[in-house]
C-alpha cells in the first residue's frame, strides 16, 4: 500500500492506493493545526480499515507538509510537483492545470513547454479569501455557490490581495448591494487574480483541468473561469486528492510499519524553537492591576428616561458592524447597541430604532446624527439630520475621557484610524493603506479558523508564556508567518498573543510609522471593538511603553461622539424617522447603470418607503445632481482638455501609434508635433478604462508593478487591434531637467517600461515597435540621435527636416507646460479672490488618466476646491535642498510644490499626494513631501490608489483635512 | 541633497573612530575590510543578522523602501544600540552608486534614520566612485583603488572555485579552510605592497585555482543552480536568508555571477550615456581607457579558473554584452540593468539552467530585467527554469523555499525524464 498525505494550510488529504494503483481510502479534512495529530488520526484509520497492510510507503506533500516530513524524516515532495505525477498520470491530455487551494494559487502547463506557476507573495489567499468574504458577508462558505449562482450583475473588486478586495466590498455591502452580486464579483476576482497573476503572459487555452478545494466545491467558480479563459474545464474526479496521489505516486518511497510511524507521529513534539516576544501578563496581578485600571474610565448609563425628556441619537455605521447610542442631556448613555452589520447596515438600524421606540415611547429624539461608512445610506433610509465625518465622531467621544487628548487611535474591524489632535483641530490623520488592512477582522478570521470567536481567541494569548513574534506585514503575509509559526511548534496560546502584538505593530510601524511612544503623543486614547480585546491593549500599552485611556464603551465611540455632536448642533427638532413611520419602512436594492456618460458606471438603487430613493456606487455627482453642470476649476480637466487636442493629422509617411500611458501623458504634446511634422499620422490610444486593463492583462509580467504600468499593456494591444503598423514607445532613462533637483532621471519602471512591453507584448508580433532610448534632456545631442533613429526605423529623412520638426516638438512642449502654469496661477488668484479653498493634487503626468486617479479630482472640486497640479506650481520654486537625493524630474516637483505650500502662508492652499500602490519612489517621496510641509506646519494628505480604490476612505481624508481648515 | 549639515569624517576621527560596514559579499568584503584595516582604518564588518535587524529597520526606515536599505540601515542602528560601540567614536561606512534607482537614496535614508534615533551626530562615509561627496579623513587613494579592484577579481575567483568545490568536498570544512587560508595569504601580501598589480595577480591567481582542485572531491551529479538578483540580496545572506546554504543542503551547486561583472557594467553604462544622449568627449575616452583596463585584468578570472582542474570558468563581461543585444537595449542601466537578464542568459548557457531571482520585494528596475524578461527567456530557451523570489520583512522564510524546491523538482525532472515516465506509464 501507499500512502499519500497532502498537508495543506487549512487541510489534510490523504489517499492510499494498493499495488495496481486502485484507490483504497481517501478523506479530506481541516487539520485546524493539529497537524501531527489528524495525521495520526488518519493513519490509524488506514491501519483498522486494512489490517492486512501492516507496512506501507508514506510520501508527504503540500505548503504546511515541508517542515512535518523532514521533522518525522518521512519523504517530501513539493506540491505541484505532485500534482503534475498525478495529471500525467490520470489524465496526459492535459494541457493545463488551475489549482487552488487553502492560500495558494497554481497554474500549472503541460504542453508546449512545461512550466509551473505559483502565486506570489502578494497574491493573497485564495480558499481563505473566499472564508474570509464569505464571513465578511455573513454567509457560509459554502453558501457562496448558491448566492453566485443568482447573481445579476458583477462588480469589480480588486482581484491583487485579499485584504484590499475587502475594502471594495464593504462599501458595496453598505450601499445595500445584493448578497448574491457580491458573491459572483468574489469569484470573478479570484479568476482575475489567478489569470493575471500567473499566466504572465502565457494565454491558457486546451484542455484544462481544475483542482483542489475552493474549485471542486464551487461550481459557479469554475463557470467564472471558464467565461474568462474562453472554454471549459474539467474538475475530475478526485479533484481534491491529486496532491495526495501525485505523492503516493512517487516511485522508490521507503516502506514504514504502519503502527510505529504513527506511534512517532502522534508522538512527535517540536523541539525547534520560533521567534518570540516576551509575555503579555508576567503573571495573574499583573493581569488584574491592569484591568483594575482600566476599568475606571466608565461612561454613565443611565435607562430612566423622563417623560419628554430631550435625548440624542449617534450611528456609527463602521464597515463590519454598526453602532448606535442614544444619550441625554447629561452625555449619559441611555440605549446603545454594538452589532454585525451582517453586510447590509439598514435591517440592523431599523430593529435598533424599533426597539429603542417601543421601550421608550416617551422619549423624544431631538437630534441625531451618522457617521462611518455607512453615513450616507443611513441617514438617507431614515431621514436622520446630521452627517459627520468620522474622524471628527472619534475626537468629540475621546474628548468627554480626555479634554487634552491628544492622540487617538481606533482599531476597529476593518480599518485603523489614528490622528492627532494639535490646538483643538485635527492635525494629521493616519489611515491604514488598502494594503494593510485587516485589523479585527483579521484576528477573527484566525479565530474563526480555529473555531474561536474573536473574544474568547484573543483571551487565549493573555498568559502565553512565549507568544510567536510575527512582526508588522500585511495580513496576507501574516497567514504564511502563523504557517511557519505551526511548523515551528508553537501553541495556539502563542499564536493568539503574537497576532496582538503584530495587529498593533501593524498599526505603530505600518500605518503611523512611529518611532516611539512620544511620536504618538501624551495623552492617547484608544478605541475601537478590537480594543475591547485586553491582550491588544496590552500588546499596545507594552509596545508604546506608556498607559493609555480605554473607555469602557470603547466600540461604541464612534456613536457615542456623534450622538454627542447631535447635541451640540441640535436645531431643536428632528427630522428622524418617528416609530409610526419606522413601522411602515420598507427597502428595496436594484441594480441599475447610470447613462450619464460614456462610462457607464453600474450603480445601485436604493427605493425606500414613499419612493424615496437613494443611489450609491456612483463615482462622480452626475447620477445624484443629473446633468447640470456645476462650474468646477480643475486643473485636471483643463489638462486633459489640452492633451485631447492632439489629434491624428494625415500625414504622407503612414500611421504611428502612441500608446498614452506613463510619461506619454507629458510627452504626447513634444512627440505628436514631432512626427506629425515629419508627416506621420499619429494615432493615439484613449484613455484607460477598466475594459484597457483587462485587454492587456494577459501579458503583465510582474503583477507587483504600479497600476499605470500595467495599463500600458492594454494600450499596445489598443494600437495593435487599431491596426497601425509602427508603434512608438522610446525608453528614456531621462527626463527633462527643471532645474528643480540633484539629476532627471525618470523612475526605472518609466524609463524602461518599453522593453517590458518589447519581451512580453506577444501580440505585437512583426509590428515595428520603436522602442529605443533616446533622451530630449538635451537638445544638441537629441536632434541626430532620432535622426538616427527615424532612419533606421522609419524611413530615410533629411536631418533638416528632423531639425525642424524636433524644432516644433520642443516648442510645442513648452507651450504646453507653460498654460499649465498660467491656468493653475489664474485658478489660484481666483481662489484667492473668492476665497476658496486650493488643493494641489500632486502626483506624476499620468496620474490625469481617470482609471488611475477614480475621479479624485472631481471628488476634490465637488467638495468646492479649487484643484490645480504639482506642475502648475512647481516651477514658481527655487530650487532648493532636501534631505533625499532629488533625482527623479517627476518628483522633484512634489518637493516644489510642498514648498510652494510652506512658503503660501496661505491656510486655504494645500497639498494632497496621489500615491500609486507599487511605487518605490514614493517610498522616498512621501516622508520627504511630509517633512517640507510638517516643517512649516502644514498638514500632509496622501492618497493611496491602485486598480480599485474605496472612494470612500478618500472622502475622509479629505472631509478631515476640510474640517481641520475649518472648511466643513 | 543637503549638505550644509552633513557630518564629515574628519582627519581626526580617522585616528580612533571605529567605521562599521554592513556586509554583503562574503569574501570580497572580507578582504575589502582588510585592506581598509591595512590603511589605517579602525574598519568592523557587520556579520549580525536576527529579527531585531528588520524590526530596526521597520522602525527606521519607511516600510515600502527597499527591502536591503531596511537591512542595512536596521543592521546598523542595531549595532550603535548594541553598546558595543561608543557610538561617539563609531563612523558609518555605505556604498553609493549614482544611478536612477532608489539605491542611491540609501546613505540619505541612513542620515534620516541617525537623526531619528538619535544619533545625527554619527558620520557616514559614502564609498563611490562617482566622486558624490567626500571627506577630508578618508581618502580613497589609487593605491587603495587598485587594492580594492584586485579584491574584486581575487573574490571572485574564490567565490566561484568555492561553489564548484564545497557541495563535493570528502572532508566537510577542506573549503571554508582554504577560503580563509587564501583571504589571510593575500592580505599578507597586500601588506607587503604586493599581489594586487596585474602580473602579480596573474600570477598568484593560477595557484589559487590550484589549491581549490586539490580539494579531495566525490564527485555526485548535482542540480546546478545560478543565482542573479539585486545586488544585496543576490549576495548578502542576512538579505536573502542564506539562500546558498539553503541550496547547498538541497545538494545543489551553486553557481553565483561575481562582482567584477557589475563594477564593469557600471563603467560601461557612462560610456553608452554618452553614445546615446551625448555628453563630454574626454569623460568618454577616459571611461573606455578605464574599461580597457578592466577588461583586460577581468580576463585574468576565466585563465585562472581554466588553468587547473575542470572548473567552469566565467564568461567575460563583453561575452555577457553580446548575449543581451537581441533581447535589451544597452541603455537600460538602472539597478543591475541589462546585465542581471544577461547573467541569467550566461548562466543557462554554461549549465546552470535552473535559476533564483533574488530580489526585494518591489524592486523597480526587476519588474523590468527580472521578472520582464523570464517570458523572453523561455522563449529563446524553453528549457530554462527560473524562479523569481521576493525578498522582504513579511516574506517568509517556508514560503520562499516551497517555491525553491519546486524549482529543484523541476530541474531534477529535467535532468532525467527517464523519471517521470518511469512513474507515470
Amino acid at each position: 500500500m501507499k500512502i499519500g498525505l497532502d498537508v495543506g494550510s487549512t487541510t489534510l488529504k490523504c489517499v492510499a492506493i494498493d499495488e495496481n494503483d486502485n484507490i483504497l481510502y481517501k478523506k479530506y479534512m481541516r487539520h485546524f493545526s493539529q497537524i501531527t495529530s489528524k495525521s495520526a488520526e488518519l493513519l490509524t484509520e488506514i491501519a483498522a480499515e486494512f489490517p492486512e497492510y501492516e507496512s506501507a510507503s508514506i510520501v508527504v506533500s503540500g505548503s504546511a507538509g515541508m517542515g512535518f516530513a523532514s521533522r518525522l524524516e518521512l519523504p517530501f515532495v513539493q506540491e505541484v510537483y505532485a500534482t503534475r505525477i498525478a495529471v500525467k498520470k490520470l489524465l496526459p491530455e492535459t494541457d493545463a492545470v488551475i489549482e487552488l487551494g487553502g492560500e495558494d494559487a497554481k497554474i500549472l502547463f503541460f504542453t508546449g513547454g512545461t512550466e509551473v506557476r505559483m502565486n506570489g507573495s502578494c497574491a493573497g489567499g485564495t480558499g481563505a479569501f473566499i472564508d474570509q468574504m464569505a464571513a465578511l458577508l455573513g454567509v457560509e462558505p459554502e453558501e457562496m455557490n448558491a448566492l453566485a449562482s443568482e447573481s445579476e450583475k458583477i462588480y469589480t473588486i480588486a482581484s491583487r490581495c485579499g485584504v484590499f478586495a475587502k475594502s471594495d466590498i464593504q462599501p458595496l455591502l453598505n450601499q445595500g448591494a445584493k448578497k448574491s452580486d457580491i458573491a459572483a464579483s468574489i469569484f470573478k476576482a479570484v479568476v482575475n487574480q489567478t489569470v493575471a497573476g500567473l499566466s504572465q503572459g502565457r494565454p491558457i487555452t486546451g484542455n484544462v483541468l481544475y483542482l483542489g478545494g475552493p474549485l471542486s466545491f464551487f461550481p459557479e467558480l469554475r463557470k467564472s473561469f471558464d467565461e474568462t479563459l474562453g472554454l471549459t474545464g474539467t474538475c475530475p474526479e478526485n479533484s481534491l486528492y491529486y496532491v495526495a496521489m501525485g505523492a503516493a505516486f512517487s516511485p522508490d518511497s521507503p516502506e514504514f510499519n504502519l503502527k510505529e510511524i504513527t506511534e512517532k507521529i502522534s508522538a512527535y513534539k517540536s523541539e525547534k524553537g520560533y521567534i518570540s516576544c516576551p509575555p503579555l501578563f508576567e503573571s495573574e496581578a499583573d493581569y488584574e492591576a491592569f484591568t483594575a485600571r482600566h476599568s475606571k474610565e466608565k461612561v454613565e448609563i443611565n435607562e430612566t428616561v423622563m417623560p419628554g425628556e430631550k435625548l440624542f441619537l449617534g450611528i456609527d455605521a463602521g464597515s463590519t458592524t454598526i453602532k448606535c447610542a442614544v444619550i441625554n442631556s447629561d452625555y449619559q448613555v441611555v440605549y446603545s447597541r454594538y452589532m454585525s452589520n451582517s453586510g447590509n447596515p439598514i435591517p440592523a438600524v431599523k430593529e435598533y430604532l424599533g426597539e429603542f421606540y417601543s421601550k421608550y415611547p416617551d422619549a423624544v429624539i431631538e437630534c441625531s446624527a451618522v457617521t462611518g461608512y455607512g453615513e450616507e445610506i443611513i441617514k438617507n433610509a431614515f431621514n436622520a439630520d446630521l452627517g459627520i465625518v468620522e474622524t471628527i465622531a472619534h475626537y468629540t467621544a475621546a474628548k468627554r475621557f480626555r479634554p487634552d487628548v491628544d492622540f487617538i487611535i481606533d482599531i476597529g474591524g476593518q480599518d485603523i484610524k489614528c490622528f492627532k489632535i494639535r490646538n483643538g483641530a485635527i492635525d494629521n490623520i493616519f489611515l491604514n493603506e488598502a494594503c494593510s488592512s485587516g485589523c479585527g477582522s483579521f484576528l477573527q478570521s484566525f479565530a474563526g479558523a480555529w473555531n474561536y470567536s474573536i473574544a474568547d481567541f484573543a483571551k487565549l494569548g493573555l498568559f502565553a508564556k512565549k507568544p510567536v513574534d510575527l512582526g508588522s506585514r500585511c495580513t496576507v503575509f501574516m497567514n504564511s508567518s502563523v504557517k511557519q509559526a505551526q511548523k515551528d511548534g508553537a501553541s495556539i496560546e502563542n499564536i493568539s498573543a503574537g497576532l496582538s502584538v503584530s495587529v498593533i505593530k501593524n498599526a505603530l510601524y505600518k500605518v503611523i510609522r512611529a518611532s516611539g511612544a512620544d511620536d504618538l503623543g501624551k495623552n492617547i486614547v484608544v478605541q475601537g471593538g478590537t480594543f475591547l480585546n485586553d491582550a491588544v491593549l496590552r500588546a499596545f500599552e507594552k509596545e508604546i511603553g506608556r498607559e493609555v485611556v480605554r473607555p469602557d464603551i470603547s466600540g461604541l465611540m464612534g456613536a457615542y461622539g456623534a450622538a454627542i455632536y447631535a447635541m451640540k448642533h441640535s436645531k431643536g427638532k428632528s427630522s428622524l424617522m418617528n416609530a409610526d413611520e419606522l413601522k411602515n419602512f420598507e427597502h428595496t436594492v436594484k441594480a441599475i447603470t447610470c447613462g450619464g456618460c460614456a462610462n457607464n458606471c453600474r450603480l445601485t438603487l436604493n427605493t425606500f418607503s414613499g419612493g424615496r430613493k437613494f443611489i450609491s456606487g456612483n463615482k462622480c455627482s452626475k447620477p445624484l445632481t443629473g446633468n447640470k453642470p456645476k462650474v468646477s476649476y480643475n486643473l485636471y480637466d483643463y489638462k486633459k482638455e489640452l492633451l485631447s487636442k492632439y489629434r491624428p493629422v494625415a500625414g504622407s509617411k503612414g500611421k504611428i501609434g502612441i500608446p498614452m500611458g506613463l510619461n506619454m501623458y507629458e510627452l504626447l504634446p513634444f512627440w505628436h508635433t514631432f512626427f506629425t511634422k515629419l508627416g506621420y499620422e499619429v494615432v493615439v490610444s484613449p484613455e484607460s478604462t477598466r475594459e484597457t486593463y483587462l485587454l492587456g492583462q494577459h501579458t503583465i509580467p510582474s503583477d507587483t508593478v504600479c497600476y499605470p504600468a500595467k495599463l500600458m499593456h492594454g494600450h499596445i494591444e489598443y494600437l495593435v487591434q487599431s491596426g497601425v503598423r509602427n508603434i512608438f514607445y522610446p525608453c528614456m532613462t531621462y527626463n527633462f531637467d527643471e532645474g528643480l533637483g540633484d539629476n532627471n532621471y525618470n523612475c526605472p519602471v518609466v524609463a524602461y517600461y518599453p522593453e517590458v512591453i518589447r519581451s512580453n507584448s506577444a501580440s505585437l508580433g512583426d509590428l515595428n515597435l520603436i522602442w529605443d532610448y533616446v533622451g530630449p534632456h538635451r537638445r544638441k545631442d537629441f536632434v541626430p540621435r532620432i535622426h538616427k533613429i527615424v532612419c533606421e526605423r522609419l524611413d530615410k529623412t533629411d536631418l533638416r527636416e528632423i531639425e525642424r520638426a524636433a524644432g516644433a516638438a520642443y516648442d510645442e512642449y513648452e507651450s504646453y507646460m507653460a498654460k499649465i502654469r498660467r491656468k493653475g496661477k489664474e485658478y489660484i488668484d481666483l481662489a484667492k479672490s473668492e476665497n476658496m479653498a486650493v488643493i494641489i493634487l500632486c502626483g506624476r503626468p499620468y496620474h490625469l488618466d481617470s482609471e488611475v486617479n477614480h475621479g479624485i479630482d472631481k471628488l476634490i472640486c465637488e467638495s468646492g476646491a479649487v484643484l490645480v497640479t504639482e506642475d502648475s506650481v512647481s516651477g514658481d520654486v527655487e530650487k532648493f535642498a532636501t534631505n533625499v537625493l532629488d533625482q527623479w524630474t517627476y518628483q522633484s516637483r512634489l518637493y516644489a510644490a510642498a514648498k510652494y505650500v510652506a512658503q503660501s502662508h496661505d491656510k486655504n492652499i494645500n497639498l494632497v499626494q496621489l500615491v500609486s500602490f507599487g511605487c518605490g519612489t514614493d517610498a522616498i517621496t512621501t516622508d520627504e513631501v511630509r517633512s517640507i510641509l510638517e516643517s512649516s506646519g502644514r498638514i500632509y494628505t496622501q492618497i493611496k490608489i491602485d486598480e480599485i480604490t474605496n472612494l470612500g476612505a478618500v472622502k475622509i481624508r479629505l472631509r478631515s483635512l476640510f474640517a481641520a481648515l475649518g472648511t466643513e | 541633497m543637503n549638505t550644509e549639515d552633513r557630518i564629515e569624517f574628519t582627519k581626526e576621527m580617522r585616528k580612533d573612530y571605529t567605521i562599521l560596514i554592513p556586509n554583503m559579499a562574503e569574501i570580497h568584503f572580507e578582504l575589502l575590510n582588510r585592506v581598509l584595516k591595512q590603511h589605517g582604518y579602525k574598519t568592523e564588518l557587520l556579520r549580525t543578522s536576527g529579527r531585531e535587524i528588520v524590526d530596526e529597520g521597520l522602525n527606521t526606515v519607511h516600510n515600502d523602501t527597499c527591502y536591503p536599505a531596511l537591512l542595512v540601515i536596521g543592521q546598523l542602528i542595531n549595532a550603535l544600540k548594541s553598546g558595543k560601540y561608543d557610538p561617539h567614536k563609531t563612523a558609518l561606512l555605505i556604498t553609493q552608486t549614482g544611478g536612477g534607482c532608489r539605491a542611491s537614496n540609501y546613505i540619505h535614508l541612513l542620515r534620516k534614520a541617525l537623526k531619528k534615533t538619535g544619533y545625527g551626530y554619527v558620520p557616514v562615509i559614502s564609498l563611490n566612485l562617482s566622486g558624490l561627496e567626500k571627506n577630508s579623513g578618508f581618502k580613497f587613494t589609487p593605491v587603495m583603488a587598485m587594492k580594492f579592484l584586485s579584491c574584486l577579481i581575487y573574490g571572485d575567483l574564490i567565490m566561484l572555485l568555492k561553489n564548484q568545490v564545497k557541495p563535493y568536498e570528502a572532508n566537510a570544512g577542506d573549503t571554508d579552510a582554504l577560503v580563509e587560508k587564501w583571504i589571510t595569504k593575500l592580505i599578507a601580501t597586500f601588506d607587503k605592497g604586493k599581489g594586487y598589480g596585474y602580473y602579480a595577480m596573474k600570477r598568484i591567481l593560477p595557484k589559487i585555482t590550484k589549491d581549490f582542485a586539490e580539494i579531495p572531491v566525490n564527485k555526485t551529479d548535482k542540480v546546478k543552480v545560478g543565482i542573479v538578483g539585486e545586488i544585496y540580496v543576490k549576495y548578502s545572506p542576512l538579505g536573502n536568508n542564506k539562500l546558498e546554504e539553503f541550496l547547498m543542503s538541497q545538494g545543489c551547486e551553486v553557481n553565483v555571477p561575481g562582482l567584477m561583472g557589475f563594477v564593469l557594467f557600471k563603467t560601461d553604462n557612462r560610456i553608452e550615456d554618452i553614445n546615446l544622449y551625448g555628453g563630454k568627449k574626454i569623460k568618454k575616452l577616459l571611461m573606455k581607457a578605464l574599461m580597457k583596463y578592466m577588461l583586460h585584468i577581468e580576463k585574468c578570472i576565466a585563465s585562472a579558473a581554466k588553468a587547473y582542474g575542470d572548473f567552469i570558468a566565467p564568461a567575460s563581461y563583453m561575452h555577457l554584452r553580446e548575449l543581451i543585444k537581441p533581447v535589451m537595449g544597452y541603455g537600460c542601466k538602472m539597478g543591475e540593468g541589462w546585465l542581471l537578464t544577461s547573467e541569467m542568459m550566461e548562466l543557462i548557457e554554461s549549465g546552470y539552467g535552473n535559476i533564483v531571482c533574488a530580489q526585494p520585494f518591489g524592486c523597480l528596475p526587476n519588474h523590468i530585467v527580472g521578472k520582464g524578461m523570464i517570458r523572453k527567456l523561455r522563449e529563446i530557451y524553453p528549457d530554462s527554469n527560473i524562479v523569481p523570489i521576493d525578498y522582504d520583512p513579511g516574506a517568509t522564510q517556508v514560503n520562499q523555499e516551497n517555491r525553491i524546491k519546486l524549482m529543484i523538482a523541476v530541474a531534477k525532472e529535467n535532468k532525467n525524464p527517464e523519471e517521470l515516465r518511469k512513474i507515470v506509464s
